[in-house]
């Protein structure tokens, strides 16, 4: 069954609002638990990472231009530059390799 | 509102690369405006649009945003340390709908404690970027051809890596953690029994707890560490 897409973004909506906006109103103490604690520090890195291997990859028609964008991103990212340059490279290097492969 | 400025550039840009994910997934311009509006997020709105695409069940959506936005319970519990006592119920609120990794990032760099009119001005520019570069994403996507769509595609992957390998260039515990989730992110890709039972939103969530889990028990983080 197809489900409606305003009912997922209201979930989705709702969902991250309660999450931003909870500890901010009710919990005004800081947390103890050290392994909570350590659990909600690691999340972001672990979550972002498994979203982009292999995902990028299958990203764009062929897996190379996929690979060669995600070496060039990690390359850059790694020599700290920002979010923005990093995002721009890594779709230019996948446009150029897609372009060598169609046209070569 | 002026450290607003280099956030909202970044969002228009970025945005329009969730625009490209919100495409592939069947949503319109207009459900995109609001998706992003509404959530202000480029994880969670990516693992959204995900769950839309593989016509995924509600409640699989709301443990996909609990999971990949968990994040942000952390950073609200920071700022909520960084108010005053005396701040509104509802200040807290609009601050709270507010909370990105930028602005989370730029607010905790205010010395002292935070006014959130401070925020107000970030999210007055961040907002109304975010939200029109996933639907211009969505409009000019279409009429972009397929090769340059598909290249603007890694954009998003490529902020991802973004805001994960400088501090796991600090940090070997997240470099470690980051290789683990690459390696066995590929292993759940492959492997047939998983592949074909398990959908790919479901996989992020199974991983994400199992491996932060056991990172949490193994190499717990000390006092203050967390303060990113």
């Amino acid at each position: 069954m197809p489900h409606n897409i305003y009912i997922y973004i209201a979930v989705m909506a709702l969902t991250i609002f309660l999450i931003r906006v909870l500890p901010l109103t009710l919990i005004r103490k800081k947390i103890k638990n050290k392994t909570l604690r350590s659990f909600l520090f690691y999340v972001p890195y672990v979550t972002l990472a498994v979203m982009t291997f292999p995902a990028i990859i299958y990203s764009t028609g062929s897996i190379y231009s996929g690979i060669l964008a995600l070496v060039t991103g990690v390359i850059l990212a790694y020599k700290g530059v920002s979010l923005f340059g990093v995002a721009v490279s890594s779709c230019g290097v996948a446009f150029v390799v897609e372009m060598l492969i169609k046209y070569l | 509102m002026r450290d607003g400025i280099p956030i909202a550039l970044g969002y228009l840009a970025v945005g329009f690369t969730l625009g490209i994910a919100a495409r592939d997934a069947g949503a319109n311009a207009f459900q995109t405006f609001w998706a992003a509006a509404l959530t202000l997020a480029s994880a969670g709105g990516y693992a959204g649009f995900n769950v839309i695409k593989e016509n995924g069940t509600y409640l699989e959506m709301f443990i996909t945003m609990l999971v990949v936005n968990a994040r942000y319970l952390l950073m609200s519990f920071a700022l909520s340390q960084k108010l005053s006592q005396k701040t509104h119920t509802l200040h807290r609120m609009v601050l709270g709908f507010g909370v990105t990794d930028e602005i989370f990032g730029i607010s905790s760099a205010v010395k002292g404690e935070l006014n959130p009119f401070y925020n107000y001005g970030a999210m007055s520019l961040a907002i109304p970027a975010w939200a029109s570069g996933a639907a211009l994403g969505v409009i000019i996507g279409n009429a972009l051809p397929e090769i340059v769509a598909s290249a603007l595609s890694v954009g998003i992957f490529g902020m991802f890596l973004a805001i994960i390998i400088p501090p796991a260039k600090q940090n070997k515990v997240i470099m470690g953690g980051v290789i683990a989730s690459f390696v066995l992110s590929f292993v759940f890709s492959v492997l047939p029994i998983i592949k074909n039972n398990i959908s790919s939103g479901m996989q992020v969530i199974i991983l994400t707890v199992l491996i932060s889990l056991i990172l949490a028990f193994i190499f717990p983080v000390k006092e203050d560490e967390d303060a990113t």
